[in-house]
């Protein structure tokens, strides 16, 4: 692992190319990988990427301040609270405002419960796709319950847009602390429930020990950010080393895994539910009263300068780099998305695995092409 | 609120919380004495162009001819193993070069980041980094696809978010916005030139 030779064919076999995806169910959308085979043995895997590139970026450059957050939600369709939360976040830094901290804790409930959404996704299509099938009923069921509280706040679903320059849209509505701790409350069971499916199940532990296996210097290298690197044993996550909103004042550990292998990352994914339902609780038993918007100017013109904010998403770090130069409108507004550089390692960390298990080193990556083609 | 409005005359003594004041935007200073900047100009000595200190965020310029050597000693010198980011800004019609291209570097040991700039003219040549980073490999193929720079000694510079034949780099300035006929670029035997689907039309 790690070197970038093409691993050698048995002298009697037969080099095969084949063309995996773009409109394949276990590709997660539509990324398309150039698999050159051994017989069943992956030789290289090459990840041809592009299909749903929208010109994010560009549009980002005609829209307002305000007017980028509903595009950061169709980047990472799974979880727009963090893609908010970083792009706010951005231009909060860029402007100098500090947000009231009800609207923190507010942002950082949001974010936890799409990290635990996004987490339920990973796990219950990642299941499906190495052959368990039960889980993902499971695990959509609690799902629906994280999708209608945000219905409830901000009145969309997947498509939140619930944050703005300077604090929050809304207050909480009434009752939603309630609804929201008696969801966080069972949630622990449920996750116990799930991995009661998975963690000692022995399908499940053959096809993903050993299977997708990056070190951790490997990790560093290629830039993995997130669960990926947490798995490989890098203890690092956005949340402790940069805090921000108010995250240094909640406590929760950062899980990580010893092997690197896709059966650690999921270990580490699971684990972080479970932080993030402790966070979740701390911030409902903490949050303040007071407004959730601060004082921000009717028009957004940021001085000049540039800024690099990031915020840990549920696939790794998600990164803003915003250009001001001084006008409303955002000169270049960058992003730095988590999957787009997770994916680039596919290659080093399915050579030499089976066909199967590349679905599985799929799976593990936990990509969305939103983010990656933009 | 009813409390609010009782402790309206005391709070208006008081002063008032961060959040009701008039936002204090960051003001670029200069980072020549920046401890992070002396490292790298003591290991090399003329590579810092300028230093400048934005929102806590150093950013070192660097002469583009050199950045593949200070790129090497930020990782091997000064442990900055970790390239976070690098992307490139359009200034169209600034003398001194139209691109900037940013590298964003991390280092573990302490939790810092720095960010490398480098001034390029349109159709320059820069050093590929992917020999320092792995991680610079897709990085480095996206500013090539979104802005046209092209990254000498790159294993595989090849587009990697339009398609093959795409003609143009939409993320410059002169890009416009609603798109342009690739149609003619991409079909020549089928559409004539000019003669091609242009983005923002009814999809015939």
């Amino acid at each position: 692992m790690g070197n970038l030779e093409p691993v050698k064919p048995f002298p009697d076999s037969e080099e095969m190319e084949i063309s995996f995806g773009p409109q394949h169910p276990a590709t997660h959308g539509v990324l398309r990988v150039l698999v050159r085979l051994d017989g069943e043995r992956i030789i290289e895997a090459k990840p041809i990427i592009g299909y749903l590139h929208r010109g994010t970026e560009k549009i980002f450059e005609r829209e307002t301040y305000n007017g980028t957050i509903p595009h950061t939600d169709r980047m990472d369709y799974t979880a727009a609270a963090t893609n908010n939360q970083g792009l706010v976040g951005t231009v909060e830094r860029l402007l100098g405002v500090t947000v009231p901290p009800r609207a923190a804790y507010i942002r950082m409930i949001l974010a936890e419960l799409q990290r635990i959404a996004s987490h339920i996704i990973w796990l219950g299509t990642h299941a499906l796709d190495i052959g368990a099938q039960s889980p993902f009923f499971y695990t959509f069921q609690e799902r629906e319950t994280i999708l209608d509280l945000y219905e409830e706040y901000c009145g969309a679903r997947l498509t939140l847009n619930c944050m703005r320059v300077g604090g929050q849209p809304f207050d909480l509505p009434e009752g939603w602390t309630g609804r929201c701790r008696a969801f966080v409350d069972q949630l622990p069971a449920r996750i116990a429930e799930w991995e009661a499916l998975l963690t000692n199940n022995r399908i499940w532990k053959k096809r993903t020990i050993g299977v997708g296996v990056i070190s951790a210097a490997d990790a560093i290298e290629w830039g993995l950010t997130g669960p990926p690197l947490r798995g490989s044993g890098v203890k690092w996550d956005i949340r402790k080393v940069f805090p921000y909103d108010h995250y240094d004042e909640v406590e929760f550990e950062i899980p990580t895994g010893a092997s690197g292998d896709t059966y650690d990352r999921y270990l580490v994914r699971m684990e972080e539910m479970r932080q993030s339902v402790r966070i979740v609780t701390q911030c409902l038993e903490r949050l303040p009263d007071g407004p959730v918007m601060a004082k921000v100017p009717k028009v957004i013109k940021p001085p000049k300068g540039e800024i690099y904010f990031s915020v840990e998403g549920p696939k790794g770090e998600l990164g803003y780099y915003a250009v001001s130069d001084g006008s409303t409108n955002p000169y270049r507004l960058h992003v730095r998305p988590a999957c787009f550089v997770n994916l680039q390692a596919l290659d080093v960390m399915s050579r030499g695995l089976l066909v199967a298990d590349l679905i599985a080193v799929i799976g593990t990556l936990d990509i969305v092409l939103g983010e990656i083609d933009r | 609120m009813a409390e609010q409005d009782s402790a309206t005359p005391q709070a208006q003594a008081a002063p008032k919380p961060p959040w009701e004041e008039k936002p204090v935007a960051p003001q670029p200073q200069d980072a020549r004495e920046h401890p992070q900047v002396r490292e790298i100009a003591a290991l090399l000595p003329d590579a810092v162009v300028a230093a400048t200190e934005f929102a806590g965020q150093v950013t070192v310029a660097v002469p583009a001819e050199r950045i593949g050597e200070v790129c090497r000693a930020c990782k091997d010198r000064l442990d900055y193993k970790f390239l976070v980011d690098l992307t490139a800004v359009d200034w169209q019609g600034r003398p001194e070069g139209r691109f900037d291209v940013i590298y964003w570097m991390h280092r573990f040991s302490d939790s810092r980041r720095l960010r490398l700039k480098v001034l390029l003219a349109d159709g320059v040549e820069v050093a590929s980094v992917t020999s320092v980073w792995k991680v610079a490999n897709w990085m480095e193929r996206e500013v090539f696809d979104m802005f046209g720079i092209y990254f000498a000694n790159h294993p595989n510079l090849e587009r990697i978010l339009t398609w093959e034949g795409f003609s143009g780099h939409p993320l410059r300035k002169d890009f416009p916005i609603e798109g342009i006929d690739t149609g003619a670029a991409i079909y020549p035997d089928v559409y004539p030139p000019g003669g091609g689907p242009v983005a923002g039309e009814g999809g015939e």
